[in-house]
């Protein structure tokens, strides 16, 4: 299946006071068309740099990308024209849900003025290109009665009530759920090929949280968008992905179908993760040992140090990602037999 | 759990409201943040408090802490009512009634050293000598898994999941009866959250804790406490045994957000989570059954009158199809 998405051998480092830390160390990362990929791990993991990577919205101060790919519908975003990038592909053909919708908007704009200067410039109907565009260009008025009606339907689409009036409130006249459904509304806008989400539902309540995940799984589905969805929760994964990457220290150390990586999970590490979720026996299972440090990170395997099967090989030299099964891959020297045991 | 004669802590009919003013300083209603709640806490157990964002979990922790006082109710610490105390006195019973914050490292002071933070709490409250805190203080530390050494250091120099384990011993060192965790692992990752539990634990052993667990993540709850009491729009509708509320929830708000928890391995709850809607506004709550206006089960009854806590099977539920 040819990919939409193709990260090949990313590396990112920041530069901070204490040195240079290897945020991404040559991640590698394939998103097909249609399917909802998780991309799962602790914090410090680097899941929130790879997606800023991908958007090209990395901090330009500290960080440098050291190599690898982005590839993208065929182009690689790294060394394509910003300008083109900025035009065409963020926030059109690629957007994203941010973690946090409270502070995503604006307070003192109502939701409708926030929508419709998104839709000015990134919706279907406006033109891509044509130089820069100034903020005070015309918005004309054929296209606005169009794109408000899209709004509005779309605002229907994740079960906002009463659209018309909702696009007269402020932000803070939405409860959070309401204002994760508006920013999902605003990511489907522009009918983008692939919604980056960076935890979603990490700030709702179960409840809220069953609601948006089933929403932004109907929508999906029903339009044919792809997502790279983010999350350190275990549970939201397997309730939206098809497929689950799971990274720690800058490394992807699994990539599985999703009913592979928590049926059959491989990689010591994703073991011990999905040990660790609390489960109805009582019983609890860390990690012992900390993340390490990015600055200086372990030789050999990022997580021998913590690893119960560590031998001098995994110290020594970085293993090699090892293809199990169709679609399942892991970057372990000792991969834990699939076939159970 | 041994179940002594009287409870540790004892709640009866404890309210706490907050005015609702307008720009002029007028009150114009009251946000019922806790609403009329009666629980009792055993000794040496752990009891969750459960609900979503806004159901009064919190401040419920903080009215029995003292940080609000009670609108209305009694709340009876061994015995003894301590809601409408004079400080003075109820300084005295702050060291047997610990309070733990999401993040407990954060409430070191950056300018002090360890050693510093971890005898304050006891000049304020013993009149223990220099050498015997120290002692104390040694022992709460390596109680909490921290080497020596640590004690000389400042909160930046140790990473985040030591400042927790600074916080915690610094709650420790005053040997509370009972201690208020609220939302103590929310924002942690799973596998630390499983090593800050079991520290939990072990602590709880070793010094006799008496726990109100206070939570959102279900999951936790049921891993930690023998007891939970569900709380909806500051009512409690459901307390039981944990084992038993999660095997046969009664109360259908209970049932709705058992069903919403996430089970690796089981079947996707977002194929057939049903519960629409969110919590009505605490500010403006539904006549009769607080719940009636998310409930699959609503009657003409739910409407009209509001169902009280009564026994069920071994637990107390507050739903008239109960």
């Amino acid at each position: 299946m040819a990919e939409l998405l193709s990260v090949r051998g990313l590396s990112v480092d920041f530069v901070t006071d204490g040195g240079v830390a290897q945020v991404l160390d040559g991640i590698s990362l394939d998103v097909g068309y249609g399917e909802v990929v998780g991309l799962v791990g602790e914090s410090g993991c680097g899941k929130t740099t790879l997606a800023r990577a991908i958007l090209g919205i990395l901090p330009t101060g500290p960080a440098r990308i050291r190599g690898g790919v982005v590839r993208f519908k065929g182009e690689d975003l790294l060394r394509q024209d910003p300008a083109v990038v900025n035009d065409r592909v963020r926030g059109r053909a690629i957007t994203f849900i941010p973690q946090d919708p409270s502070t995503s908007f604006s307070p003192v704009f109502p939701v409708e003025t926030q929508i419709m200067d998104l839709m000015k410039w990134k919706s279907p109907r406006a033109a891509s290109g044509g130089g820069p565009r100034a903020a005070w260009s015309r918005y004309p008025r054929e296209r606005h009665r169009a794109d408000r009606d899209a709004v509005l339907e779309t605002l229907r689409a994740v079960q906002i009530p009463e659209p018309a009036r909702a696009l007269r409130r402020l932000p803070h006249e939405f409860s959070g759920g309401q204002r994760q459904r508006l920013m999902i509304a605003m990511a489907l806008l522009p009918r983008p090929d692939l919604i980056i989400a960076d935890e979603p539902t990490t700030s709702l309540d179960v409840t809220i949280q069953a609601q948006i995940l089933r929403l932004l799984r109907e929508l999906v589905k029903e339009r044919g968008v792809s997502v790279l969805f983010t999350t350190h929760d275990l549970g939201t994964a397997y309730e939206i992905c098809d497929r689950v990457v799971v990274m720690y220290a800058g490394q992807e150390m699994e990539a599985a179908p999703a009913e592979a990586f928590f049926g059959r999970p491989a990689h010591p590490y994703t073991r011990r993760l999905l040990a660790s979720v609390p489960t109805g026996s009582g019983e609890l299972r860390d990690i012992p040992g900390e993340v390490p440090s990015l600055v200086a990170p372990p030789s050999g395997c990022r997580f021998h140090p913590r690893c119960d099967d560590a031998t001098p090989e995994c110290r020594a030299g970085r293993p090699a990602l090892r293809v199990l099964a169709r679609d399942h891959e892991v970057r372990c020297h000792h991969p834990v037999d699939g076939s159970g045991a | 759990m041994s179940v002594s004669p009287t409870p540790l802590l004892e709640l009866v009919d404890l309210a706490r409201y907050f005015p609702v003013r307008n720009a002029f300083g007028r009150r114009t209603g009251w946000i019922r943040a806790v609403d009329g709640v009666s629980l009792a806490v055993w000794p040496g157990e752990t009891l969750g408090l459960v609900g979503e964002s806004g159901c009064g979990k919190s401040t419920l922790g903080k009215t029995v802490m003292g940080i609000h006082p009670p609108t209305a109710g009694d709340i009876r610490f061994a015995g003894r009512e301590i809601g409408r105390l004079p400080a003075r006195e109820r300084r005295a019973i702050a060291k047997n009634l610990q309070y733990v914050y999401q993040d407990p490292g954060a409430s070191l002071d950056p300018r002090w050293k360890i050693v510093h933070s971890l005898h304050e709490p006891l000049k304020i409250h013993t009149r223990l000598s220099r050498a015997e805190r120290e002692e104390q203080v040694r022992a709460i530390l390596a109680a909490v898994g921290l080497p020596g050494a640590h004690l000389d250091l400042y909160p930046h120099e140790l990473s985040g999941g030591q400042q927790r384990r600074v916080g915690l011993a610094r709650i420790l060192t005053l040997r509370p009866r009972m201690v208020i965790l609220d939302e103590p692992t929310s924002g942690l990752d799973v596998s630390v959250q499983a090593s800050v539990l079991k520290l939990f634990r072990s602590l709880q052993e070793a010094f006799a804790l008496t726990y109100v667990f206070i939570s959102h993540d279900l999951a936790v709850v049921r891993a930690m406490c023998s007891r939970i009491a569900v709380m909806y729009l500051g009512r409690i509708v459901e307390l039981g045994e944990t084992a038993a509320v999660f095997e046969g929830p009664r109360h259908p708000y209970t049932r709705s957000l058992l069903a919403a928890v996430p089970r690796i391995g089981g079947r996707r709850v977002t194929l057939d989570f049903a519960l629409e809607g969110e919590p009505p506004n605490p500010r403006d709550v539904p006549s009769g059954c607080r719940f009636r206006t998310r409930c699959p089960l609503v009657q003409d009854v739910c409407v009209a009158e509001e169902p009280t806590l009564r026994e069920v099977e071994g637990r107390r539920v507050a739903c008239h199809f109960a």
